[in-house]
């Protein structure tokens, strides 16, 4: 009851946010200076007949209030509207290229919980020269960005081992994860040294409670204190950064896709913007801004699964 | 009081190992930071000065780090790029900072409506991932660093503003503020001469952690072949150029920036983890 | 300087077995970068039911000296001495051994139960967990007996499926001490157990813990500041100051004449509801820091007796009156016959 109260109304603050960002993301391109049409003309010079046929089919005449309207409208009913440089449905071109995208983000997010809440985990319970060697790797990788990480693993293991794929995207499921596992890890890296170091943090701030004392006196072993308690306690503020992880993988695969020519809708963001595709680019943004919702939403709602408290809400004091 | 820097997660509550690294980073942002100011002076070679007879060589006397595709001297580009690396993330760092400070003091000691609508457009812009914001921005404005600058200084805009105006609301209950208040002090007054001094250093040390952030963002955008004007000595941007020498086999063109942009990174996110640390204590 | 002392009365309170649940012998413990141990030669035994006090202000060592009971010690902490639980010595059994005697042979009950127990799991988690990992009872047979034991405490069965935010301190306290006997222990060690409840609750605790000792015949070691608390509740009182014990005797005769002038001194700062003066004495000084060297009594320097001896050389311990079995009244102080104790204070 109290839960689907909250999560219907964390849904509609969801809106209201989207809604804001769809204005932003219109707005943004409607200010842009330099029309779409003359780009569609590449320079040349066209008669007024044909400039104004162009502005009639991209709505480009209409004032402000009414092409946003018009495009919410259209958005509602799945139709992000045409692409000007690709000359089709951009709903087409991002069923194309989501799922790529998708994989590789979802490679990305397993490698980066695996080893993040691994090495953190180790980091916390080993302590000493393995806990100092995890935090000087991952203080290094929490300051690599993901481009540079792109660019080194793409010489080292495409171009001088050729043990990957140096781009490219694949044809097949198989030859897919084979593409993607390069880009996946270049993507991970920076997310896998920050989740790391929240979960060690985490973790030894419940290490230094009093129940693991407790738990410890009444005889049950080492490693299941760490496991049952200590790192169970943890994962709640682990789960907080979710939101960060996702928007940033998110984002990332612009860069990543372009270095390693994945052909996703990060790649395909840069092209709609070196060629001023501005629906496509809206819609890809909003597309991103959406999902990145989404992320944040499912998180606030799996955390009263991690911590009961939350659920029960204030403390109730019985008699 | 209970206000710690908002760091990005991944450095929350790290206590920085070891004096040595602090000393470490902070002589590198030294030296980088010098090499910026210092960049026409001390550049061995014309930055721009194309030799395609000479392109993709390996380091030698004339050229101690190689030269890139198009025989530019690789050391000369990265002293040089230190400016406009070092330039975009301290403009993203000095807007975000004062209008940060700015609002979040202005949202702190007024309250009411105004603290609301702040707080909710703080908010909103949380749920915006900068860099989403500063692509799009470019997209809209094309080449140029100021554009993608303020997109960004606006998308931290909110690390700062929370962060202040937590400090000053904690700040506002010691009893000195009251004393003052008592005494005819205007606001503004108070604020400028004794809440803000106060409040200061750890706004500071959260900046120079964005500074790093900001840097890899900007760095970021120069790889798309956005922001940055193609001809700049800027790390970004010569990362991107060196990617199809990597592709070749000649990867070491890529290499010194890609060192210099995380050298720089991690070296700041050091030094600004330490002060935060070092105000924390003094806090407590 | 052994003058005779009549014979404070000191009535036997149940036999006492012949070999002790707990014997500490010399136990002297050292944290790093400190000048002197932290607990100095404690020595200290608790019989099978019986109940035993160990007071003393925060800082004197009392709950390090309960702790290592269990072996719970400080990290980089060294150890001498010999701390026997049923006969084995805890210090230098093997991983296996101690996490037997964690699960069964001896169980704590903590000072803050809010704090003791994990927030994110049920009750029944909490009670259940040490037998079911440790002894391969299954979760029947242990649910089973946790819930008896939440009965003999006083608490529903179903609070097994509860939050620990969804109870009480003072019910929590029962969970505590229903999980303390999950294992059956010989030996129970109450660390403060009462101080974090509120003066209603904490009397129900008492009345509880004393009830369940007499049921299952544990010894219980109640390691306190309450003077009162331990006067009421416990047949022997150890009195700690700076990690050593200073006096030890029967409840009865300690306090109606304490020979030690700290004792006295604490006595004093006692407050009483039947005292004729609202006057609390409370004792000067500070005590010593663990970084510094101590030679001779650690007290002098807040003593009201001290003179050039204590300051010079440690004072042994002694009887002060001779009883069997470690019953009789011991202190170690030069000047214990000038002690006049807290006789006024009836």
């Amino acid at each position: 009851m109290n839960f689907l109260r909250f999560g219907l109304r964390r849904l509609a603050e969801m809106a209201v946010t989207l809604l804001a960002a769809s204005f932003v993301i219109f707005g943004a391109m409607y200010l842009a200076p330099g029309s779409p049409a003359s780009f569609l003309l590449s320079g040349r010079s066209a008669s007024p007949a044909a400039l104004e046929a162009i502005n009639r089919q991209y709505h480009l005449d209409d004032p402000f209030a009414v092409r946003y309207f018009r495009w919410l409208g259209q958005l509602l009913h799945g139709d992000f509207g045409r692409s000007i440089t690709y000359r089709t449905d951009v709903s087409r071109l991002l069923a194309d290229r989501l799922p790529s995208t998708l994989l590789l983000v979802a490679m990305a997010l397993v490698l980066v919980v695996a080893a993040g809440l691994a090495l953190g985990r180790i980091a916390a319970v080993r302590g000493g020269a393995v806990d100092s060697t995890i935090l000087v790797t991952t203080t290094l990788a929490v300051g690599t960005p993901s481009f540079v990480a792109a660019v080194l693993l793409q010489g080292l293991f495409a171009v001088r081992l050729h043990w990957f794929p140096a781009g490219g995207t694949g044809d097949g499921p198989v030859q897919m994860l084979w593409h993607l596992t390069l880009p996946a890890v270049a993507l991970a890296l920076y997310l896998i040294g920050m989740l790391a170091r929240v979960t060690r943090s985490a973790m030894v701030e419940v290490l230094g409670q009093e129940h693991v004392t407790v738990a410890l006196s009444r005889g049950v072993p080492r490693r299941k204190v760490m496991g049952r308690h200590v790192f169970r306690n943890a994962l709640g503020t682990v789960l907080t950064t979710g939101g960060l992880i996702v928007s940033t993988l998110l984002v990332c695969t612009v860069l990543v896709e372009s270095a390693f020519g994945v052909g996703g809708i990060g790649q395909l963001l840069e092209l709609s913007i070196t060629t001023k595709d501005f629906p496509t680019v809206q819609a890809i943004s909003l597309t991103m801004v959406g999902l990145f919702m989404l992320i944040n939403l499912a998180v606030d709602l799996a955390h009263p699964l991690v911590d009961p408290r939350i659920a029960l809400g204030p403390r109730r004091s019985a008699a | 009081m209970s206000v710690a820097v908002l760091r990005r997660p991944g450095l929350s509550r790290l206590r920085t190992p070891h004096a040595p690294l602090y000393l470490l980073c902070l002589a590198f942002v030294t030296v980088v930071v010098l090499a910026a100011l210092l960049a026409p002076w001390i550049s061995p070679a014309d930055p721009n000065a194309v030799d395609l007879g000479n392109a993709l060589a390996g380091p030698s006397a004339a050229h101690p780090f190689g030269v890139d595709s198009s025989g530019r001297d690789t050391l000369a580009r990265l002293v040089t790029g230190a400016r406009t690396s070092l330039l975009g993330p301290l403009g993203v760092v000095a807007f975000s900072t004062l209008a940060g400070v700015a609002i979040g003091t202005t949202a702190a000691w007024r309250g009411g409506w105004l603290d609301s609508v702040l707080s909710r457009s703080t908010e909103l812009v949380f749920a915006f991932p900068g860099m989403l914001l500063a692509i799009l921005i470019v997209a809209v404005y094309g080449e140029g660093l100021t554009a993608p600058v303020i997109a960004l200084a606006v998308a931290y805009l909110p690390y700062v503003s929370r962060l202040t105006r937590s400090l000053v609301l904690a700040e506002r209950q010691r009893p000195y503020v009251n004393a003052y208040v008592v005494q005819g002090h205007s606001a503004p007054q108070i604020c400028l001469r004794h809440v803000l001094p106060n409040v200061g250093p750890v706004v500071l040390a959260q900046s120079t952690i964005n500074f790093g952030y900001a840097l890899i963002d900007l760095a970021g955008l120069s790889f798309l072949g956005l922001g940055v004007p193609a001809l700049t000595p800027d790390w970004g941007r010569m990362v991107l150029d060196g990617q199809t020498a990597v592709q070749r086999g000649y990867p070491l063109s890529a290499i010194w920036p890609c060192v210099a942009i995380v050298l720089t990174v991690v070296a700041f996110n050091v030094v600004g983890e330490r002060w935060a640390d070092r105000v924390a204590r003094r806090d407590r | 300087m052994n003058t005779q002392e009549k014979h404070a009365s000191c009535a036997s309170t149940g036999s006492v077995t012949a070999s002790p649940v707990l014997d500490i012998r010399g136990l002297r413990l050292r944290l790093p970068r400190t000048a002197r141990p932290v607990l100095d030669g404690v020595d200290l035994t608790v019989a099978a039911g019986e109940t035993v006090a160990l007071v003393g202000e925060s800082g004197s060592g009392k709950t390090l000296t309960s702790r290592s009971v269990l072996r719970l010690l400080p990290p980089g902490a060294g150890t001498e001495g010999a701390v026997r639980v049923a006969g084995e010595d805890v210090l230098t059994m093997s991983a296996a051994r101690l996490r037997a005697l964690r699960t069964g042979t001896a169980a704590m009950i903590f000072q803050d139960p809010r704090a003791a127990i994990n927030p994110l799991r049920r009750i029944g988690d909490f009670l259940t967990e040490s037998l079911r990992l440790n002894t391969g009872t299954s979760a029947e047979e242990a649910e089973r007996r946790a819930g008896e034991l939440l009965v003999a405490v006083g608490l529903a069965p179903a609070v097994m499926r509860q939050y620990p935010g969804q109870l009480s301190g003072g019910m929590l306290q029962r969970v505590m001490i229903a999980a303390a006997l999950m294992g059956d222990p010989a030996l129970l060690l109450a660390d403060e157990a009462t101080t974090a409840l509120d003066v209603t609750t904490q009397a129900e605790v008492v009345a509880l813990l004393g009830d369940l000792r007499d049921r299952f015949g544990t010894g219980l070691l109640f390691v306190t500041h309450d003077l009162g608390l331990a006067a009421t509740i416990s047949d022997r009182v150890y009195v700690m100051y700076a990690g050593r014990i200073v006096e030890a005797g029967p409840a009865d005769a300690l306090f109606a004449r304490p020979r030690h002038p700290y004792t006295a001194a604490l006595l004093a700062a006692t407050p009483r509801l039947d005292a004729p003066q609202g006057r609390l004495n409370a004792i000067d000084g500070q005590p010593p820091d663990l970084k510094a060297e101590l030679t001779g009594c650690p007290f002098a320097p807040r003593c009201v007796h001290a003179t050039g001896i204590c300051t010079e050389q440690a004072p042994e311990d002694r009887a002060v009156t001779a009883a069997p079995d470690g019953r009789e009244h011991r202190v170690a102080c030069h000047h214990s016959d000038r002690v006049t104790g807290s006789a006024d204070h009836g």
